[in-house]
């Protein structure tokens, strides 16, 4: 215990750590019917987690070539001891990841902890939310098959366009007219640089942000304690919710193993960018609302072409939704209950899209 | 211009005169604006003028008329059928006197076509590497032959290559592009009424539709497949002697030919009147072989020839179970290999292999038409190594599976240990801490 | 507001066997974790990916006039040495119909058993029903290797 003495003491010295220990010790976690909830979070910053290991452990054998990736991908798959699992656990990671984060913007949202004074914490959420989104995108063309080709294709068509910026957007993407073996370098420095860079300064501001806040409690369950004091009850982070959440990540790190063991990821066929599309193109399915909604509307709405209108939609109702915490009123009344009541529609919106979307095919 | 203006003394001849130039300047004026830009497109042609609007069989449609190669060629009606096209008057257009034809007999129209389609020097100066001995094939064929005697019922150019929309073999509109030989061959010969005086068959159409080399030459689009002319010629159209058939097959199918060549076959066939590959295989409706066929079982053709005891017999037996093995053992691999990839293994190395001893295989089913097991073996040999090799990365393939998912449940039990005793943990620790951890006042 | 926990509850017994099996639990967990990446890290004995520079053969392997198949990414390719020592790689997948080609030292050209197509070593199509030339590779000796990849690879 004398190390250990001596390491505090040298730590105190140099960097308060008391005064950080104490911090620790002082946070606590309201708990109330609603307390399961704040569990999304820290799964979100786990798998991301998950994501840059077995990242970093790809990173050591992927060629971001047209010639060599596919290649590369099969050579982790069969030849790496142990490839097939990191391979498996990073693509499936990355769409638990995905579900989790939207799972608990959701949360957030209906838990209306986006009020004051936690705004900025909604926006870096935001960000954060169309980051893991665009890691998603990025990384899905990666392996360079048929699929992924295509799929992207299709995905870089859409903000092609918008229009007076589209068609820079686009070819700012692909890294020219076409999805070339130009494009698979650039996302790939999307994938592995420009996103981790960013992701990195928006977990770490929207972390600091929550310690600076604490953790917050729905409104209802506020008047309930406000009304009865005896009722609220808190528990501390460190040692007993810490010790509950890496329960909770044990539990995704067997369901991750199982997965990969059980259910590994497919190579596919190796992308012939000279072939035609086969037939059946689609994105991931965190994007398939979208897909499935710019494949329902009409050619043309009145004079404007229907792809557009629904892509300028979608933009639009995404900078709302992104914007939302500065149109909460923070004090119950008809424009907090519509307010919720568009996040029903949105949740509903995107539930009922992807599964018709899948049931359709 | 053209309005008599009066002078001041009333006369008008001067007027008069200049009138009369202008009217005759402008005539030649309306003459250049009406004809100098038909004479640039296109000669006059009165002959298509009327016959457009007529029915068949006078009628021809301006679409035929210019599509078709002769028209394209700058050439009009006149090259068959004689006669003036820049008259308007019936009479004058279809006089004698302007070398009207009118309707050419049947049996002169090869001649009057070979006129210019047998004159190389002529012809060079339209097409140079076209063909000039057509009429001299034709006058070989059954064809020209029959002509010869006085059938006009036999096909003349007309029949084959229509009379008005003759078009080049590589248009894909035209009457004799490969894809639609077969069926301008069948307007005759698959008409059982019009065939009837030449006791031949009339089912070669329907047959040749069910065979492989349709499906290749006209549904897969491959031009490089038979059809009626590719086997029969097309102007010194005859069917084969017995004796050439072989030859004329192994036009494309080398291999088969030359194995039957270092066979028994050869020679037995040839002395026995068979004719050769249309023996086992059928000319018309020649479908896709397969294994049954050699053998003594159900569907096999050596038992046509072959009975129980003989050396051909016990030959095509084996043969049979030969490439029955290589077949099985193909299957085999292939079932544990995709049953290994459903199940998430990756197997391509593995897979491409198996495509090579797939090819042994193909090739083991050509090397059969020497007859003998020996030659057959070889080939049988090479696949079963590779089969044997790919059955292996199958198991091993099954393995490994099986090793993941063992490994899996050792991780897993670890996991649910950890939860047990993490769970247990929480649960003595916050027991422990009475009143402050679980639940603290703010 | 840290009081000392007061475990009246365990038994000193209880409490050393739950750290201790809470302690192997994760030890053995994080083994688990571990283990497979470790051996990940490790490079395979196949080094290079099969992919565009392969080694198709060595100085020697072939005698003149003759050709070999081999792996080339994820398709048969063919080496042949003609009689005047030059190698030539191609694709050796038959444009026709897939079958897979191979050289006649008899004829000094690629054919394809299948329907009797017949190539130039250096991929022209030259008769039967082929109607495209095989893809041709290039050919790189490096002392007693050959290798084989795509043209224009540097």
């Amino acid at each position: 215990m004398d190390i250990a003495n001596g390491l505090r003491k040298w730590l105190d010295d140099r960097f308060g750590w008391h005064e950080i220990r104490a911090f620790i010790e002082h946070k606590t976690v309201p708990l109330h019917r609603y307390s399961y909830w704040y569990f999304l979070g820290g799964m979100t910053l786990f798998l991301f987690v998950v994501q840059v290991l077995t990242g970093i452990l790809l990173l050591l054998y992927y060629r971001p070539s047209a010639n060599e990736a596919y290649e590369s991908v099969q050579y982790i798959m069969t030849q790496v001891r142990f490839g097939w699992l990191i391979r498996s656990i990073h693509s499936w990671s990355a769409n638990l990841m995905v579900f989790t984060a939207v799972a608990h913007m959701f949360s957030v949202f209906f838990l209306k902890s986006y009020r004051k004074p936690r705004e900025l914490t909604w926006l870096s959420g935001m960000i954060l939310l169309f980051l893991v989104l665009g890691f998603g995108f990025s990384g899905y063309l990666l392996p360079w098959n048929t699929l992924s080709v295509f799929a992207t294709k299709v995905g870089t068509d859409i903000p092609g366009q918008i229009p007076v910026v589209g068609k820079w957007i686009l070819v700012f993407l692909r890294g020219g007219e076409d999805v070339t073996g130009a494009t698979l370098t650039r996302f790939f420095g999307f994938h592995v640089a420009v996103l981790p860079g960013i992701a990195t300064l928006m977990i770490g501001l929207h972390l600091l942000l929550v310690q600076r806040f604490g953790m917050s409690v729905p409104p209802n369950v506020e008047e309930e304690w406000k009304t009865k004091p005896p009722e609220q009850r808190e528990m501390r982070f460190f040692p007993n919710f810490l010790l509950r959440e890496l329960m909770a990540w044990y539990v995704a790190l067997a369901v991750l193993g199982g997965l990969a063991a059980l259910k590994p990821w497919e190579l596919g066929t190796k992308a012939d960018l000279f072939a035609s599309a086969p037939p059946g193109i689609r994105p991931e399915w965190y994007f398939m609302f979208m897909f499935q909604t710019l494949k329902l509307l009409p050619s043309k709405i009145g004079f404007i072409d229907g792809e557009l209108l629904g892509v300028l939609c979608f933009g639009g109702a995404f900078l709302v939704w992104t914007l939302l915490p500065f149109f909460d009123p923070g004090r119950p009344g008809r424009l907090q209950r519509l307010i919720t009541g568009i996040g029903v529609f949105a949740l509903a919106y995107v539930a009922v899209m992807t599964v018709y979307a899948y049931v359709a095919t | 211009m053209l309005e008599q203006a009066e002078r001041a003394d009333g006369s008008t001849r001067g007027r008069r005169r200049a009138g009369r130039v202008g009217a005759r300047y402008l005539f030649f004026l309306s003459i250049l604006i009406l004809v100098v830009p038909g004479l640039g497109a296109q000669t006059r042609n009165s002959c298509l003028d009327c016959h457009s609007k007529l029915d068949p069989p006078l009628g021809v449609t301006t679409e035929e008329f210019s599509g078709n190669i002769h028209a394209q060629k700058g050439f009009n009606c006149t090259i068959c059928h004689g006669g003036d096209p820049s008259s308007d008057d019936m009479e004058r257009a279809m006089s004698k006197d302007a070398g009207f034809k009118g309707h050419i007999e049947r049996a002169q129209i090869p001649s009057l076509c070979a006129k210019c389609h047998s004159d190389a020097a002529y012809m060079r100066g339209f097409d140079p590497l076209l063909r000039t001995d057509q009429f001299s094939e034709y006058q070989t064929s059954m064809h020209g032959k029959l002509l010869a005697k006085g059938d006009t019922h036999v096909a003349v150019c007309t029949d084959c290559h229509t009379m008005h929309n003759i078009r080049p073999p590589n248009d894909p509109q035209s009457s004799v592009n490969p894809v639609n030989v077969a069926q301008t061959c069948a307007h005759c010969h698959a008409n059982v009424d019009y065939m009837k005086p030449y006791k031949i068959p009339t089912n070669q159409f329907a047959l040749y539709s069910t065979s492989v080399h349709h499906q290749a030459l006209a549904v897969q689009g491959d031009l490089s497949a038979p059809t009626c002319s590719t086997c029969h010629g097309s102007h010194g159209a005859s069917p084969p002697g017995v004796a050439s058939v072989q030859n004329i097959c192994s036009t494309c199918h080398v291999f088969q030919a030359q194995f039957f060549n270092s066979g028994p076959h050869k020679d037995v066939f040839s002395a026995m009147g068979l004719p050769g590959c249309i023996t086992c295989h059928s000319n018309h409706g020649i479908q896709h072989p397969t294994d049954a066929m050699i053998g003594t079982g159900q569907g096999a053709v050596c038992t046509n020839c072959h009975t129980e005891g003989d050396a051909g017999y016990t030959a095509a037996g084996t043969m049979h179970a030969q490439l029955v093995k290589l077949d099985d053992a193909i299957h085999r691999s292939g079932e544990i290999l995709s049953g290994a990839e459903k199940a998430g293994m990756e197997v391509g190395e593995a897979k491409l292999a198996l495509a090579e001893a797939q090819d042994n295989l193909t090739k083991a089913r050509v090397t059969i038409h020497s007859v003998r097991p020996e030659a057959v073996d070889q080939e049988i040999k090479a696949g079963l190594k590779v089969t044997d090799n790919t059955w292996q990365e199958g198991l091993s393939a099954m393995a490994e599976l099986k090793y993941r998912r063992e490994g899996l449940l050792v991780s897993i039990a670890a996991i649910v240990l950890v939860l047990i005793a993490l769970g247990l943990f929480i649960r003595r620790m916050e027991s422990g801490q009475t009143g402050v951890s679980k639940e603290s006042r703010q | 507001m840290n009081d000392e926990p007061i475990n009246v509850e365990a038994s000193p017994k209880r409490r050393r066997f739950l750290e201790i099996f809470l302690g192997s639990g994760v030890l053995a967990s994080l083994a688990s974790f571990l283990y497979p990446v470790l051996r990940y890290i490790i490079p395979p004995k196949t080094i290079e990916l099969t992919a565009d520079n392969v080694l198709a053969a060595h100085v020697g392997d072939l005698k003149p006039n003759t050709g070999k198949i081999f792996r080339f990414g994820s398709r048969p390719a063919l080496l042949v040495l003609t009689s005047d020592g030059k190698y030539h790689a191609m694709s050796a997948i038959c444009t026709h119909l897939g079958c897979t080609v191979e050289y006649r030292s008899d004829l000094h050209d690629v054919w394809c058993a299948c329907h009797g197509g017949l190539y130039a070593v250096d991929g022209r199509n030259i008769s039967g029903p082929p109607p495209r030339p095989l893809e041709s590779y290039d050919v790189v000796l490096k002392g007693e290797e050959i290798y084989v990849r795509r043209p224009g690879n540097a």
